[in-house]
């Protein structure tokens, strides 16, 4: 995982800056979901409110809306961090992706202020300013223009996994956008969208049917508990069936562009069709990997052997080993040299900058291979990638009977009586729910290794010439900052769960 | 002020806002004490633009010294 810790100054401030984006990454996820999840729970809630005119409503959305502004509060501007840190730390990476990073990250920081600070603020002042239906549609939208940013910023995510609608122009050494539509609409972009979005819904729903549960337990707020569980039950039963269908799109889109993540994902060393989905290590679903990665059960996916080997599909596509890989990167870069050397130091008459242009083009899919000493530094940290990968799907799994259960029970039986174990299980799956959430993102970012842009640009190339010590002192900074600020979070949020909702009606 | 105008109405929305907040005086005074760690403390001293301090303004450059020499 991390290699380099205690080494040479240069390794050292690779795994120091790849842990501190790690670290701060993982802490800004611990905001973002329960903001996207509580957002379509208040929203419902209102929408009742909207419908029926029943105060009781209307003060059960205040209440959801109160935890909703205190985690938005704390979240606010986490991510921003990551930004620093590109300029910083990530210096040769920030400049290479160039504007197509920054297109989607500009968007997002102007559709967030302007929609969040003026529907924000009618949702939270203008309970006695609009009309209900105006603010029913602020409320919606505060979380609509949640939903909008993470869009974007998983634009640029899913633009370093999966880079298109680009080309790299070798006089500015920026990757240039030329098609919009083709990063902003990418299909990679869009399943994970669907999958990261679906996925925080379900942690605003257990935060929710978790919330509930405490009152039940307390035996307290009963009718706010639930009402408000069955929203959360069915909120969060038809977000884990979505992010199932979603994660299954996504496994496709990951073996058609990163087949060494799906195989790391697996722990498949040698691959083949009819490949079996491993449950642990020697007990297997028969042809399901085979079907998660290509849709029919006889598919073939390749294994890290054969990626790294090189292999040949049954429809006849030839993909080169990653030593034939590494001769056209080491070909791209020279010739990007050569190019420079011809265009701007050198009385070239144009012959050799064209010459150079044509082959750095040609060889340009695998100039990050060029950077890769070994073959086998281009595989991900196996391990990491198959528990967290089974994490995830077992949580995914998990939920979705826990949802079913819980909104049968909330219709069918007397949920206000039920024994504290049934409350204590829905209590203790809040942090499960958020760790199956990270475990999706160390999939996702681990899986890609050693990759910063696919195919691109490796860590150890994108990394600035940094002193290690310096990325260290604000690795153990941020540690401290982001546990203050979550410890304050959980703080207050407790608190106004203790306090409970506010009546108008007594 | 015209108090139907729409201007005003605005204004009213977040003046008055802004005056009844309870738990809200808190969640702004801790935004706002992070937005000071954040782009005051951390940007400035911990977060320079690397590119900025060390290319003299010709960054395409040494990014490609850079990325031409990592790879030997």
């Amino acid at each position: 995982m991390f290699n380099h810790l205690f080494l040479d100054i240069d390794a050292g401030t690779i795994d120091w800056s790849r842990a501190q984006f790690a670290l701060t990454a993982i802490y800004h996820w611990l905001f973002v979901p329960l903001t996207l999840g509580l957002a379509v729970i208040m929203g419902i809630v209102e929408t009742y409110y909207y419908r029926t005119k029943d105060e009781f409503w209307k003060d059960a959305a205040k209440f959801w809306q109160k935890l909703f502004g205190i985690n938005f509060a704390m979240g606010v501007a986490t991510g921003i961090i990551l930004e620093f840190e590109f300029g910083t730390n990530w210096s040769n990476y920030s400049w290479f992706v160039g504007d197509i990073f920054g297109a989607p990250l500009a968007i997002e920081g102007i559709v967030a202020f302007f929609m969040e600070s003026t529907f924000v603020a009618v949702m939270y002042f203008g309970w006695k300013k609009v009309s209900p239906g105006f603010h029913l549609a602020s409320t919606w939208l505060t979380g609509l223009g949640a939903t909008i940013s993470a869009w974007w910023i998983l634009v640029a995510n899913a633009w370093m996994q999966y880079p298109v609608g680009c080309e790299f122009n070798p006089d500015t050494m920026r990757n240039e956008m030329v098609s919009f539509a083709e990063v902003a609409l990418s299909p990679f972009a869009v399943s994970k969208f669907c999958h990261t979005v679906t996925s925080a819904w379900i942690i605003g729903a257990i935060f929710c049917v978790g919330v509930c549960c405490w009152y039940l337990m307390k035996k307290r707020d009963t009718k706010l508990a639930t009402e408000s569980m069955k929203i959360g039950a069915a909120v969060g039963l038809v977000a884990s069936l979505l992010a199932g269908a979603t994660g299954h799109k996504s496994a496709q889109d990951v073996a058609a562009v990163q087949p060494m993540k799906l195989a790391a994902m697996e722990a498949l060393y040698d691959g083949g069709t009819d490949i079996g989905l491993k449950i642990i290590e020697g007990i297997e679903v028969p042809n399901a990997l085979s079907f998660m990665a290509t849709n029919d059960f006889h598919g073939y996916v390749p294994g890290i052997n054969d990626i790294l080997n090189g292999y040949t599909t049954p429809d006849g596509k030839v993909e080169p080993s990653i030593d034939e890989k590494i001769e056209r990167g080491k070909k791209a870069i020279t010739a990007l040299a050569n190019y420079r050397q011809a265009k701007f130091n050198s009385s070239d008459d144009g012959s050799a900058a064209a010459y150079n242009l044509g082959v750095l083009k040609e060889n340009m899919k695998y100039f990050g291979y060029g950077y890769i000493k070994d073959k086998n530094d281009a595989v991900p940290p196996v391990l990491i990638n198959f528990w967290a990968f089974r994490v995830m799907v077992g949580l995914g799994g998990l939920f979705i009977l826990f949802f079913a259960v819980v909104l049968f029970m909330t219709y069918k039986k007397d949920v206000t009586n039920l024994k504290s174990w049934h409350y204590w299980t829905a209590i203790i799956l809040i942090p499960l729910g958020y760790i199956g959430s990270e475990s999706g993102w160390l999939v996702a970012e681990f899986g890609r290794q050693p990759w910063t842009i696919q195919d691109m640009l490796p860590t150890w190339a994108a990394v600035s010439d940094l002193q290690s010590s310096s990325v260290a002192i604000t690795f153990f900074l941020f540690l401290i900052l982001f546990t203050t600020m979550l410890a304050v979070e959980i703080n207050i949020l407790l608190k106004q769960i203790k306090k409970g909702p506010e009546y108008s009606v007594k | 002020m015209n108090k139907n105008g729409f201007l005003y109405k605005i204004y009213d929305l977040y003046s008055d806002g802004f005056r009844n907040m309870r738990l809200g005086k808190t969640l702004w005074a801790i935004i706002l004490i992070k937005l000071f760690i954040i782009f005051v403390v951390l940007k400035i001293f911990f977060f320079p633009n690397f590119l900025k301090q060390h290319a003299n303004g010709d960054e395409a450059s040494f990014v490609a010294t850079e990325l031409t020499e990592r790879a030997q």
